[in-house]
């Protein structure tokens, strides 16, 4: 299989341009003819549906939740990169893409960022269009803040909830397109297979959650925006619905799925507290701003700490240990995410970590108190403070958060080329769920950015090319490759009920979390992730063998939609483990304690793995095929990523 | 259906004439306490005999009178309509609720208040009403009125139109108090500035009123001889 | 392994929980006792604990609806104690926590009651409504596209964030288990509210509110009370001026709109 990424040839800055005019146009009254499937309503989801409606096509989209608006996009934070430059500070679509390439540790297409860089300012336009209450200024103007260690401001927010803001505005443009009739929706309803005919994505087959009813939908193109696969660790900062079964059951048919391992650990949030515990809440990362990262200077004092015999207001100004600010006194505490939190890791590793389990590390408001009065620091992050208070039942007012990394973002995902296609004609995938702007790690607010330019900005163009090349006949739901999918389908979910085992899903799910955590999160190594792709298999034998799934499949099922899921995830984790096996090298998020500078810096290896490594499923329990696309780097030079 | 009735038929058009009609029945409270004031008068009955006379026969107030007895009627249906639609949209009720948590008694037992005050308005109109307009009301001597005072006094003395009128006060007040303000908001009369002061003026308007109402049965019950 | 409370004893609750099959069957309320609680719980992981005992057990665990865990996306319920989303004021169900529980609390979990909302199963309701009200109007009609600069048009600061207080209702539907009358005034006021404050919803504020509150009519929700029991129970503190604004916009628009059907 050669990977052709169909990059438009000329320089970076018109590649687009050219590409839109190249691109073939269905013509206007030609498009109602055409049906295309969009899965997911988050931000790449739902703006796609929208969008594509507006155009006249007919669109059909699908999400598990009970509504399109509760898409897990809502619960970010920060805000969203656009290179307006507004402030006047030296922004530029340029730099936006340089600095989104550089973060991504020089693993991205430049083609697919300088495309991101150049639409973002477009976002901001739509979005206010729509009736997003972005954040101003007394002037009336957009405000902007700095956010995720850029170097500028060029970060649009609506409080700590630009991604609800967003995704309300995004939903607001897909009801309207359902009242007009041009998108019909299914609210909890979950893909559980891809239909390909003559080698075409052709349709689906759902499951309705609340009958059970496995149902098939035809189409002429499929869109897969089901955002990433972060809950592989069952404890992350993604929803407890968020899942990889769309993309996981795509890829089984035959897509490709690209960089696996690259998975980003956020280092703000808040510390675990119990076994019990069944997600982990992020602190927008724009806390760093003001908040100064610290761990006690010596293991004995953490000691005293844990145990209790002190409090943190004991421990003097001395005693403390900046350690961001020590090592990288240019960036300070805004070292990108996977810097942070390798360093939080690194600290906890040597007996430094606070907290009763020891860890996690502080992140100190006093001086900005100190500074800037309390009720300045409650403007800016009042809701954060309240929702760590209600969660801590602490009051960080008057004592430092404690604050550790959690699995936060997938980079890797379903492998597209520039028209955001899989390999698979007519299945595209957008947002989250593909793999291809952020690299081997994503800045801060650049995730909603990217959601919304796939979905507004870039299918709405490239689906029209492929659709405009196929003819308009259906697929009828009664083609035998739907009556087989869907009989593939009723068959596992039959399996899943008849096992009747003694291990509970959430059991296995949360055996799964450990050993991903363990030998696959923050740091790898060769040892570790050999022992974890045997524990993986291991586990996911004893899964087919002994779990419990009671009930029923027609009716409403929690326990079977949730085996559904972490069947996948046993089968995706043992992928993740294979992936960071084979990159061997440090990059971004993805970091093999073999490979890192005396600093211990991640150490890349840009002569052997400046590639995509993009993995052809061949059945359970086989050993995946890898497929290379190389990275060419004709407009930034790579470098070794420095914050000092 | 056409707009104009579409529009007052929705739950909002409906709250409207709730609120605009319960604002216009506060008027009238205004002029019917200040009216009755002259039964304080201290002249066996002559400036409330006069006033009684004067609108029963006004030609202005028996045009009003019509208004506000279909102020009245709208008010009570479109009580009645939403009441129950309010109960149809809730079929099945909690086995556990506290609402007392999240919002007054008041305001959510206005229909309950409403009936009380309908009741009492029905008796009241037994009283006094019917006997002045319809009855057979002896005449002041070499006066052209009727001697309403009288009617009013001896019904005073008895200590269960006494008790129902006082109470039946207490039932309006708490009814004004929610309804008074709640009128202002269904109607989108709403601003930072004046709210707050709608809000206190309508709490003290409720119980002056009543104070004023309740304390005419309390005086001839208490201090007037027959 | 609590960080903030080491103290905190475990707790042995006894649940009266709501349990229906399906929206055509019967339910009933069934108790169920859960031991050694940790305080720093939240009332979610609570019940995936009892979840897990009723699993292991054979039988058929409780269905709620939940998704982000973090108070945003608006689809835990739970009327709990008598309350939406609980005793706490401006708490989700998911943010929630046991430590507000006393041991030996007997605890009773209804789902939201409303005509509007039918139940789907145990403790999950259809809130579909709220999307055909929106769908009714909630929105600019603007294609993507074709926009303006953001900058273009200067909306004061006092504006946009009162706009923002409105948009971040997240949809629970608290305020309609809240209301007596099973109103959704609350909710469809804020979107209305919303956009009848920016200019760019200004354009069709008449048509959006004259067709939102018509779909709210049909779904079948009660008719405002002013009880204010809605605000004093929305986890996001969505204000009652937005009701007021919406009873506004809607006689305005009935008063001058040239739609003579509607």
């Amino acid at each position: 299989m050669i990977l052709d990424s169909k990059i438009p040839e000329g320089p970076l800055a018109e590649k687009w341009d050219k590409h839109k005019f190249n691109v073939k146009l269905v013509n206007p009254a030609n498009k109602r003819k055409y049906e295309i499937i969009v899965v997911g309503t988050g931000l790449a989801g739902a703006s796609a549906a929208a969008t594509l409606g507006e155009l006249g096509y007919n669109v059909k989209a699908f999400c598990f939740q009970d509504s399109p608006r509760r898409a897990h996009s809502i619960a970010a934070q920060g805000g969203i990169n656009a290179a307006k430059n507004y402030q006047n500070d030296g922004d530029s679509v340029f730099r936006l893409f340089y600095d989104t390439i550089k973060g991504g540790d020089y693993r991205a297409r430049e083609a697919n960022v300088y495309r991101l860089a150049q639409v973002s300012v477009n976002i901001i336009d739509q979005c206010v269009a729509q009736g997003v209450p972005f954040a101003r200024e007394y002037g009336g103007l957009l405000a902007n803040r700095s956010f995720g260690g850029a170097q500028v401001s060029r970060t649009f927010y609506a409080r700590g909830q630009t991604g609800q803001q967003l995704l309300l505005g995004a939903y607001s443009a897909l009801n309207r397109q359902i009242a007009y009739g041009k998108v019909k929706m299914y609210p909890r309803t979950e893909m559980l297979d891809l239909v390909m005919v003559d080698g075409k994505a052709r349709g689906i087959v759902v499951r309705n959650l609340i009958t059970g009813k496995i149902e098939s939908h035809s189409a002429h193109a499929v869109v897969l925006a089901t955002g990433g696969y972060g809950n592989v660790f069952f404890l992350s900062t993604n929803a407890m619905g968020s899942n990889a079964t769309a993309a996981w059951r795509a890829h089984k048919k035959g897509a490709l799925f690209a960089n696996p391992c690259f998975t980003q650990i956020h280092p703000t949030c808040i510390p675990v507290s119990g076994g019990y515990q069944s997600k982990l809440t992020l602190m927008s990362e724009s806390l760093r701003n003001d908040g100064r990262v610290w761990v006690p200077k010596t293991v004995e004092i953490a000691q005293q700490l844990r145990s209790g015999q002190i409090t943190v207001n004991d421990i003097k100004e001395e005693d403390r240990d900046y350690y961001l600010e020590r090592k990288y006194p240019a960036f300070g505490n805004l070292v990108p995410r996977d810097v942070a939190s390798r360093n939080a890791k690194l600290v906890c590793d040597e007996g430094r970590g606070v907290g009763s389990s020891g860890l996690a590390v502080y992140l100190d408001f006093a001086d900005a108190i100190r500074r800037e009065g309390q009720p300045a620091i409650a403007a800016k992050y009042g809701n954060l403070f309240e929702m760590y208070a209600k969660i801590t039942d602490e009051n960080p007012y008057e004592r430092p958060m404690r604050i550790y990394p959690a699995v936060h973002y997938t980079m890797g995902g379903l492998w597209v080329d520039y028209n955001l296609m899989t390999n698979i004609p007519g299945l595209y995938a957008t947002g989250e769920a593909n793999f291809s702007d952020h690299g081997a790690n994503r800045l801060g607010a650049s995730a909603l950015m990217q959601g919304l330019a796939d979905g507004y900005f870039v299918i709405p163009y490239t689906i029209g090319d492929y659709l405009a090349q196929t003819p308009y006949d259906k697929v009828s739901i009664d083609h035998p490759a739907f009556k087989e999918a869907e009989q593939a389908v009723i068959a596992k979910n039959n399996q899943l009920l008849s096992i009747n085992g003694t291990r509970t899903v959430d059991d296995f799910h949360k055996a799964l979390g450990q050993i991903m955590w363990d030998h696959c999160g923050m740091a790898r190594n060769a040892e570790g992730l050999q022992f974890a792709k045997q524990e993986i298999r291991k586990l996911r034998d004893e899964f087919w063998r002994d779990v419990k799934v009671v009930g029923v499949n027609e009716e409403l099922n929690i326990t079977l939609e949730k085996a559904n899921r972490v069947a996948d995830f046993l089968e995706l984790g043992e992928l993740m483990v294979d992936d960071a096996l084979n990159r061997n090298e440090s990059c971004g998020g993805h970091f093999r304690e073999e490979y890192q500078t005396p600093e211990n810096e991640a150490l890349r290896d840009d002569e052997n793995y400046t590639y995509v490594a993009a993995w052809e499923f061949t059945g359970v329990g086989n050993e995946p095929v890898l497929h290379k696309e190389e990275l060419e780097f004709e407009n930034v030079k790579l470098t070794q990523r420095s914050y000092k | 259906m056409n707009w104009f009735t579409k529009t007052f038929s929705s739950t909002l058009g409906r709250k409207y004439i709730m609120a605009i009609t319960g604002l216009f029945l506060c008027s009238f409270l205004v002029v019917h306490l200040v009216g009755n004031l002259t039964l304080f008068y201290k002249d066996g009955g002559e400036a409330f005999n006069i006033y009684s006379h004067f609108m029963a026969n006004n030609i202005v107030i028996r045009v009003m009178e019509v208004v506000l007895v279909l102020g009245f009627l709208f008010h009570i249906y479109d009580a009645l309509v939403l009441t129950r639609r309010n109960k149809a949209a809730r079929p099945v009720g909690y086995a556990e609720s506290r609402p007392q948590e999240n919002s007054t008694w008041s305001s959510r037992n206005m229909g309950l208040l409403g009936t009380v005050i309908l009741v009492f308005l029905l008796v009241h109109l037994w009283n006094f009403f019917v006997p002045a307009r319809f009855g057979d009301l002896e005449g002041v001597p070499n006066k052209e009125y009727l001697n309403l005072y009288s009617e009013v006094a001896l019904a005073f003395k008895n200590p269960i139109y006494v008790a129902l009128y006082v109470i039946s006060m207490v039932a309006l007040a708490y009814h004004l108090i929610h309804g008074f303000q709640s009128a202002f908001q269904s109607l989108g009369l709403t601003h930072k500035k004046y709210t707050p002061f709608i809000q206190k003026f309508g709490y003290a308007f409720s119980v002056i009123i009543c104070l004023g109402f309740a304390a005419i049965p309390l005086y001839f019950f208490f201090f007037i001889e027959l | 392994m609590a960080g903030s409370n080491p103290n905190a004893k475990p707790m042995d609750l006894t649940l009266k929980v709501w349990r229906q099959k399906d929206k055509n069957s019967a339910g009933a309320m069934v108790t169920y006792p859960v031991k050694g609680i940790s305080p720093d719980m939240s009332f979610l992981e609570m019940l995936d604990v009892l979840n897990e005992d009723i699993l292991r057990r054979g039988e058929d665990p409780i269905a709620f609806d939940h998704d982000c865990r973090e108070g945003i996306c608006g689809m835990c319920s739970l009327y709990i104690n008598g309350r939406p989303h609980g005793p706490e004021r401006g708490t989700t169900t998911c943010q929630l926590h046991m430590r507000h529980f006393n041991d030996g609390d007997t605890i009773t979990i209804e789902p939201w009651r409303a005509a509007a909302f039918p139940v789907h199963k145990d403790l999950v309701v259809d809130r579909s409504a709220f999307d055909r009200i929106q769908q009714a109007g909630g929105y600019v009609s603007i294609n993507t596209g074709g926009v303006p600069d953001a900058n273009a048009i200067p909306i004061g600061k006092s504006i946009a964030d009162k706009a923002f207080d409105a948009a971040t209702c997240i949809g629970c539907g608290a305020c309609v288990a809240a209301c007596k009358n099973a109103s959704a005034m609350l909710f469809v006021s804020a979107k209305v509210s919303q956009m009848a404050m920016l200019p760019q919803g200004k354009v069709e504020a008449k048509t959006r509110v004259e067709n939102m509150v018509a779909q709210m009519d049909v779904e079948g929700f009660g008719a405002c009370s002013n009880t204010g029991a809605c605000a004093a129970e929305c986890p996001v503190g969505i204000s009652l001026e937005n009701i007021a604004i919406m009873n506004r916009e809607y006689l305005s628009a009935k008063a001058t709109s040239e739609n003579v059907l509607a």
